[in-house]
């Protein structure tokens, strides 16, 4: 893809978000709220400030390693659901390890339980790729399954051998030695949102210069041609399903490890689903993540602010995501009613 | 008096001048070839004539009376019907469904069937356009679909019939089936204007032929007055040179061998392939004959381990390859150009430079370490599209930006030049306009020449006759005759083709 073509899906995502933040503003004002007070509250809640900033980029991170997941599969024509179990896995592989290994080194120590936790999703996404290599079964019904046995396996796990010696069903907090590093004194940013951008521009350069990345593009667009040109669409399935896994795991990873500071049963809002909202505004380019997830993150955080201070409901919120979605997903919605404003002006009315 | 008059039509697409003050005339009763290379502005200029497109200025008369179309509604209502290149049938629905569609005729607001189904028995009667009123259209063949399309625009009572390319998607028995329509139709009174760019049959079936190229008209000639030659130059714009024919003696080494190779066909269906049993010698060209679906493509995937045979073996170069991986038996010295090239030769979004090593991006002159060499495989590209007259602006736009020539020059460029013994050529001039194909066709014969295998699947017989030193006639999967090319008749391959065995 030409960059003419990436400046110009940039201009038409960022014209579907205004679209979806007025129409939102319609349906804020319907409901009896002031416009002005809820997107006020909303810009100054996600960037008006140090700690507003924070938690913003606090609630970008996991996103920006689902999204990059999810969009990382769409890249080999797959689509993973099971961002969210790949996330629990990850989450608790990481805990466990890092409470584990109290006797190394910190860095040692964090960068193992980083690995082990990518190890613990893209195992889980072998899973699906396996299945659907030798079976056909569909990834996006397998991937659905495997979040219910994730999320549950991993409570199950934390009752039963991992649990904080409290009333709550919680590992005990990790030492000081086994967390990602603070970026900004005083708030939960984390080395994680690093981490994310490193993921981001390594699997950009995988697929565009690695000949691993040419071939998972050439499964993903044309599965005939991969045939013909000798690549095995089964290994490749296979192996981006494992790196796809490999990166929700990292956000489980990331968010116990710099913000949670230990595994909580069922802590994440559902960010492997969000993933798939962000991966889908982002397109086939990687880098895009990382604006889709902040705006995500921004919404978030932003919509806390509203709720708390203007006492706009945080589901309105949740709605001004969905529009987001449907504008920036449904370009020929978009389009459509781009090209019935242009009729409408030329005065031509329909055809 | 003229059926049809188009005066100096011009029509822009953005800077893409389509028809350049274009001037065309039919008369009543006549079957008028408008032929051209693909992009010369036929189908525009027709469909203009239908109202799917509105001239930017020109004027068009019928019978002599100057006329505005704004849609093809106003085309259908002054008596002109057009077939399209890709149907406009709903599959779902019956034969008789599909031609009333939109002008049912009706009793106490219902559908009349009985009606529709008389009026369309009369009407494929009269032309001798066998149909099924009753059959559902995704049932029927191709060719019987055509007709259903044909049978639709007469009963909206066209008196002149656009055909888009109608042969393109037909077997050999069923053009001449169609031509025979035509002919009875014009001795009736329709005025037929015929979109090609093959002249042979346009050599076969018309009484005038007008020639576009670049968007502008050429000229037009009577049929009677032209040949084959002085229609290409007006085509192409230069002569082009008969192919060396040379048939050469091939050499003693067999280069590819199938022994008794069969593919099962889907329970309770017959076999796919059935007992194959061929070999290429190095220096020769095999050609396969027969009408598409035969058992072609299951042959050159079972040939390049896309495909598993369920019986007998593939032998290249005295070593027993069968089931082995695509890639493996590709890198044994296999060049590859596959019969349909949108789905398997390449990867539409991808760059020319990307496709340009598909197959062989694993290949260490192309990666170091599992990295790209980006500027080796651009130069690479920059390679075949300087050697194989490829018109692409940059070696990084998308493939699909192409046009299909020069896709398939891209392709066979890309597998001429990969280290290779045989060559496996599919249908390699398929939907190529006469410059393209010509030139494709001269690599094929060059490979030959030196000293490569090529075994050379096509449904064109003139292609097969041309280039082939040994002719194998496939049919229903099974080789049914293997001999040099002179000692075929066309009458025999045809023959053969269609299964009659005891014909020849």
């Amino acid at each position: 893809m030409g960059p003419k073509q990436d400046v110009s899906k940039f201009a038409y995502s960022v014209v579907a978000i205004v679209i979806a933040l007025l129409v939102g503003a319609v349906l804020i004002a319907v409901s009896g709220y002031s416009v002005k007070d809820a997107y006020s509250n909303l810009f100054m809640g996600a960037f008006g400030g140090v700690y507003s900033l924070a938690t913003t980029i606090v609630m970008s991170t996991p996103l920006l390693f689902t999204g990059l997941s999810v969009a990382f599969a769409f890249q080999c024509g797959l689509f993973n659901v099971g961002a969210e179990g790949q996330l629990y896995v990850g989450a608790l592989t990481s805990a466990v390890v890092a409470l584990g290994l109290g006797w190394l080194p910190p860095v040692l120590r964090v960068v193992i339980a980083l690995l082990a936790g990518a190890g613990a999703g893209a195992l889980l996404g072998f899973v699906p790729g396996y299945l659907k290599a030798k079976l056909g079964a569909h990834e996006v019904i397998t991937t659905i399954m495997l979040n219910y046995v994730a999320t549950f396996l991993t409570t199950f796990l934390v009752k039963t051998y991992f649990k904080d010696p409290g009333p709550v069903d919680q590992t005990v907090l990790l030492p000081s030695g086994s967390r990602l590093p603070e970026l900004i004194r005083g708030t939960r940013v984390s080395l994680g949102i690093i981490l994310g951008i490193a993921a981001v521009a390594l699997l950009n350069h995988i697929m565009r210069r690695s000949v691993l990345g040419y071939e998972i593009r050439v499964v993903g667009e044309n599965p005939h041609a991969a045939e013909y040109g000798g690549v095995s669409v089964s290994a490749k399935t296979v192996q981006a399903m494992m790196i796809s896994g490999a990166v929700a795991g990292l956000a489980g990873s990331v968010e116990v490890m710099g913000t949670l500071y230990r595994f909580i049963p069922h802590f994440s809002p559902g960010y492997g689903f969000t993933g798939i909202a962000v991966a889908v505004i982002a397109g086939q380019n990687l880098w895009a993540v990382i604006p889709a997830a902040i705006l995500f993150g921004a919404l978030q955080s932003g919509g806390q602010t509203m709720q708390l201070f203007a006492g706009i409901p945080m589901e309105l919120m949740t709605m001004v995501q969905g529009l987001v979605i449907l504008f920036v997903a449904a370009p020929a919605l978009g389009s459509l009613l781009f090209r019935l404003k242009i009729r409408a002006k030329e005065g031509g009315g329909l055809e | 008096m003229y059926a049809i008059r188009m005066e100096n039509i011009t029509k822009c697409f953005g800077s893409v001048v389509a028809n350049d003050d274009v001037s065309f005339a039919a008369s009543p009763g006549e079957i008028h070839c408008l032929l051209g290379e693909n992009g010369a502005g036929k189908s525009t200029l027709m469909r203009i004539l239908f109202g799917l497109y509105r001239a930017d200025s020109g004027s068009i008369y019928v019978n002599d009376n100057p006329v505005t179309i704004s849609g093809p509604r106003d085309a259908i209502s002054l008596g002109i019907g057009m077939v399209h290149q890709h149907f406009m049938l709903a599959e779902q629905l019956t034969v008789a469904e599909n031609i009333v569609a939109g002008c049912e005729p009706q009793r106490r607001g219902l559908l009349n069937y009985e009606q529709a189904r008389r009026d369309i028995l009369e009407v494929s009667e009269r032309y001798g356009l066998q149909v099924d009123p009753d059959a559902t259209v995704e049932d029927i063949s191709v060719g019987q679909q055509q007709r259903v399309e044909i049978i639709k625009a007469l009963m909206r009572g066209a008196e002149v019939l656009i055909l888009d390319e109608p042969t393109a998607v037909l077997t050999p028995p069923e053009v001449s089936e169609l031509f025979t329509v035509m002919r009875t139709l014009s001795e009736s009174g329709t005025t037929i204007i015929f979109i090609t760019h093959k002249l042979k049959e346009t050599m076969e079936i018309s009484n005038k032929v007008t020639v576009l190229r670049d968007g502008k008209k050429v000229g037009t000639v009577n049929t009677e007055d032209a040949t084959p030659e002085s229609l290409v130059e007006m085509m192409v714009g230069r002569s082009l040179p008969v192919h060396d024919d040379c048939r050469m003696a091939p050499k003693e080494a067999i280069a590819l061998e199938l022994k008794d190779v069969s593919v099962a066909g889907r329970k309770g269906s017959r076999a796919r392939l059935d007992g194959v049993n061929l070999d290429v010698r190095f220096g020769e060209i095999l050609g396969i004959a027969g009408v598409d679906g035969n058992g072609q493509l299951e042959l050159e995937e079972v040939v390049c381990g896309l495909r598993r045979p369920s019986k007998g073996k593939v032998i290249m170069s005295g070593q027993d390859l069968t089931g082995n991986d695509t890639r493996r038996i590709r890198d044994k010295g296999v060049a590859y150009i596959p019969s349909d090239r949108l789905r398997r030769g390449m990867v539409t979004s991808l760059s020319l430079s990307r496709n340009s090593v598909l197959g062989m991006h694993h290949h260490a002159h192309f990666n170091q370490r599992g990295v790209l060499q980006e500027d080796i495989i651009d130069e690479h590209a920059e390679e075949i599209i300087a050697k194989y007259d490829v018109r692409a602006e940059s070696v990084h736009q998308p493939m699909g930006s192409l046009s299909g020539g020069n896709q398939q020059k891209m392709v066979v460029g890309r597998e001429l030049t990969r280290p290779h013994s045989v060559v496996i050529a599919c249908q390699p001039t398929r939907g190529l306009d006469v410059g393209a194909a010509y030139y494709i066709r001269e690599q094929i014969l060059d490979s030959r020449n030196k000293g490569k295998a090529v075994l050379l699947v096509s449904a064109e017989l003139d292609e097969i006759l041309e280039l082939s030193d040994r002719i194998a006639v496939i049919y229903e999967g099974q080789i049914v005759d293997v001999r040099p090319t002179g000692q075929f008749t066309e009458r025999e391959l045809g023959l053969l083709m269609t299964g009659e065995r005891n014909g020849v």
